[in-house]
């Protein structure tokens, strides 16, 4: 068994690595305007001086890099979910991770927040610190009829939680004013243009503990995908399997959440279109989406900031044109 | 039979006809005192409310809804014609002892006719609130938000309209010499390229949002005697990137803010700039933030503000 899997699984990450990886690299050399390479990697200019350098590691390189962590996470995140519910809609803000997070970051946005204290600026920390209010609540009504967790109940409340809390953002949206309700709306349609390491910094030990736990998951959730009943005669903890994948794809999209907004349809075409590729095996879909999420994110926000240079468009914006077609055309496709 | 029914028929033709006879009588009845009632209530409307709705001559009860508006109303003399005023409305302190009737979104129509007013000054975009105020036959004035230029010609215009024509001609002619006079100091001067920051996300560079090259704040700043760095992007805001701010190397750094900040979280919010040191403004220290609500309300105290940003700018020529 080890043998076959091990050698799709190098050859896999080897080629979704290998995407990843040139995204990485080749996604700080353009940009919006043209800077010399040449300048920006002599190290004998001052850091203070060079501007190329400057547009290099505090413009481009932390904004690649902050949409490599985002869409391997919110990508994971969503096959981790899809696994769950075993419903192949879910995304990772099905469950009212994205609208707790919003309205975490719009009360600070609007009553103008800070946590100075906390080394982190207000809107990423408090869109956290919604988002995992709202899993809280989500898990909660989850667990309070059943002994385990029940899949349809948490996807239920999930999708009640969205809507009560985005009728909360409305609420409190009306009586914001002007300048903030424009940040709002800029917020919620996701941007990457992150300017420094911090957020990525903060949001790494989350990623890093999520993925930890995906690793772990790509069994049980091949498992899970027999149904709860089948899992449980061949020795799977279901319940436990199942607090494990709800809590750590809620991290994992609450820390992206926290660094780049709610950016949507990463979490939904990645998962499918990786599937079409290399099959339905969790333990090779799982690495295969985190980087190619990667990869798709970086891309997709390349073209957000170049194509109409020096306006630049909403990452999330790219995302769903070119999601939402595709998206479309897979589900024509497989009838 | 069928005679019967002939007969039965006719008889009911009869009784039909005179029933039409009598129905006509009432309906000439009913027709003229309807008449009378129109005609009384047309000359109602007419000689009676119509006057007072439409005494534009001078209004006495004025609603604003828009900030720069009231300012102008004040300064040119016509506060006491002021009977309510917007949400934002701060100055004069005079307007914080007027009920407030909501704002450009969420205006309070209830409360505004409630008022009874005889001028309500609206914004351009809120085409609802004025087709029911025209429904209500209450006047509007439509302001427009537009350019500096445009500030001393509202209030001309505002002046006109609310019986104060001599006094605003006063107070444009005062912009307009005040503003004249800054641009004939900075005529032979270096005008520094200057980013003006119109907003971004608390204590971090994210999210900022610059003035372009429409609007009032661009044309301040230009008339203060500073180079826009976005004088070439055509629209009110640009959503500034890292990439764009640094590649544009401004001189200067103007942030804009309406409402007061603490001494240290202005140290705080100045700090947050310098992790962009390859920036002239940050490396020349010439990164100002105003937070002074004369510098973002295009009313009567537009030339003062005008003169805050020169000031500033004065330091990197």
């Amino acid at each position: 068994m080890t043998t076959p899997l091990g050698r799709r699984l190098v050859t896999t990450v080897a080629i979704f690595g290998l995407m990843a990886v040139g995204a990485i690299v080749l996604a700080p050399l353009v940009g919006s305007t043209s800077i010399s390479l040449g300048r920006a990697f002599d190290f004998h200019v001052p850091f203070a001086d060079n501007t190329d350098a400057q547009i290099f590691f505090i413009a481009r390189l932390p904004r690649t890099l902050a949409g490599a962590l985002v869409g391997a996470m919110l990508a994971s995140a969503g096959v981790v979910l899809q696994g769950l519910l075993r419903n192949p809609l879910a995304t990772p803000f099905t469950l009212g991770v994205s609208a707790g997070a919003a309205l975490g970051a719009m009360l600070a946005i609007t009553f103008g927040w800070s946590f100075a204290w906390l080394g982190v600026p207000a809107a990423p920390a408090a869109s956290f610190i919604g988002s995992m209010a709202a899993v809280g609540v989500v898990y909660a009504l989850a667990r309070a009829r059943h002994r385990g967790i029940s899949t349809n109940v948490l996807l239920l409340a999930g999708v009640t939680m969205n809507a009560f809390f985005s009728a909360l953002i409305l609420f409190v949206q009306y009586f914001a004013n002007f300048a903030e309700t424009y940040r709002i709306l800029r917020w919620l349609m996701g941007d990457l243009d992150i300017s420094s390491y911090e957020p990525l910094v903060t949001a790494l030990p989350l990623a890093v503990v999520s993925l930890a736990v995906f690793a772990w998951l790509a069994r049980p959730l091949n498992l899970l995908s027999l149904g709860p009943e089948s899992a449980e005669t061949h020795g799977l903890d279901v319940t436990r399997a199942q607090r494990a994948a709800f809590f750590s794809a809620s991290l994992a999209t609450g820390a992206a959440v926290s660094v780049g907004g709610p950016i949507g349809f990463i979490g939904i075409i990645i998962p499918h279109l990786v599937r079409l590729l290399v099959g339905s095996d969790h333990r090779i879909v799982l690495p295969a989406s985190a980087l190619f999420g990667a990869a798709f994110l970086i891309a997709c926000d390349l073209v957000a900031r170049t194509v109409m240079a020096p306006i630049e468009l909403p990452v999330g914006v790219i995302t769903a044109l070119i999601g939402g077609p595709f998206f479309l055309w897979l589900l024509v496709r497989k009838r | 039979m069928t005679k019967d029914i002939a007969a039965r028929s006719s008889g009911l033709a009869a009784c039909r006809a005179e029933a039409r006879r009598v129905r006509w009588r009432e309906g000439v009845w009913l027709g003229a005192i309807l008449l009378t009632v129109l005609v009384t209530f047309v000359c109602f409307v007419v000689f009676v409310l119509e006057p007072s709705a439409r005494s534009s001559e001078r209004p006495t009860r004025i609603v604003s809804l828009i900030p720069a508006v009231t300012e102008m109303l004040f300064a040119i003399g016509a506060g006491p014609q002021v009977v309510a005023v917007s949400s934002f409305d701060h100055f004069p302190p005079q307007v914080r002892r007027l009920p407030s009737v909501g704002a450009l979104v969420d205006p309070d129509v209830e409360r505004i006719l409630s008022l009874r007013p005889d001028l309500v000054a609206i914004y351009g975009s809120q085409t609802d609130l004025r087709t029911q105020l025209g429904r209500a036959r209450i006047p509007v004035y439509v302001y427009r938000h537009a350019g500096l230029a445009d500030v001393p010609a509202t209030i001309r215009e505002l002046g006109a309209r609310v019986g104060h024509a001599d006094a605003a001609a006063a107070l444009a002619r005062g912009i307009e010499t005040r503003l004249a006079a800054i641009r004939a100091r900075n005529a032979g001067r270096p005008h520094p390229r200057t980013l003006i920051v119109m907003g971004r996300e608390a204590l971090s560079l994210r999210g900022i949002y610059a003035s372009g090259g429409v609007g009032f704040i661009h044309d301040m700043v230009e008339a203060a005697g500073g180079t826009n760095v976005f004088a070439d992007v055509k629209k009110e805001a640009v959503q500034a990137t890292a990439e764009l701010i640094l590649s544009r190397r401004p001189d200067v750094i103007i942030e804009l803010r309406a409402d007061p900040l603490s001494p240290d979280m202005l140290k705080r919010e100045m700090n947050v700039w310098s992790a962009w040191n390859s920036v002239p403004a940050v490396k020349n220290r010439h990164v100002h933030l105003i937070a002074d609500d004369r510098t973002v309300v295009p009313g009567p105290r537009v030339a003062e503000g005008v003169e805050i940003i020169a000031n500033r700018l004065d330091k990197a020529r």
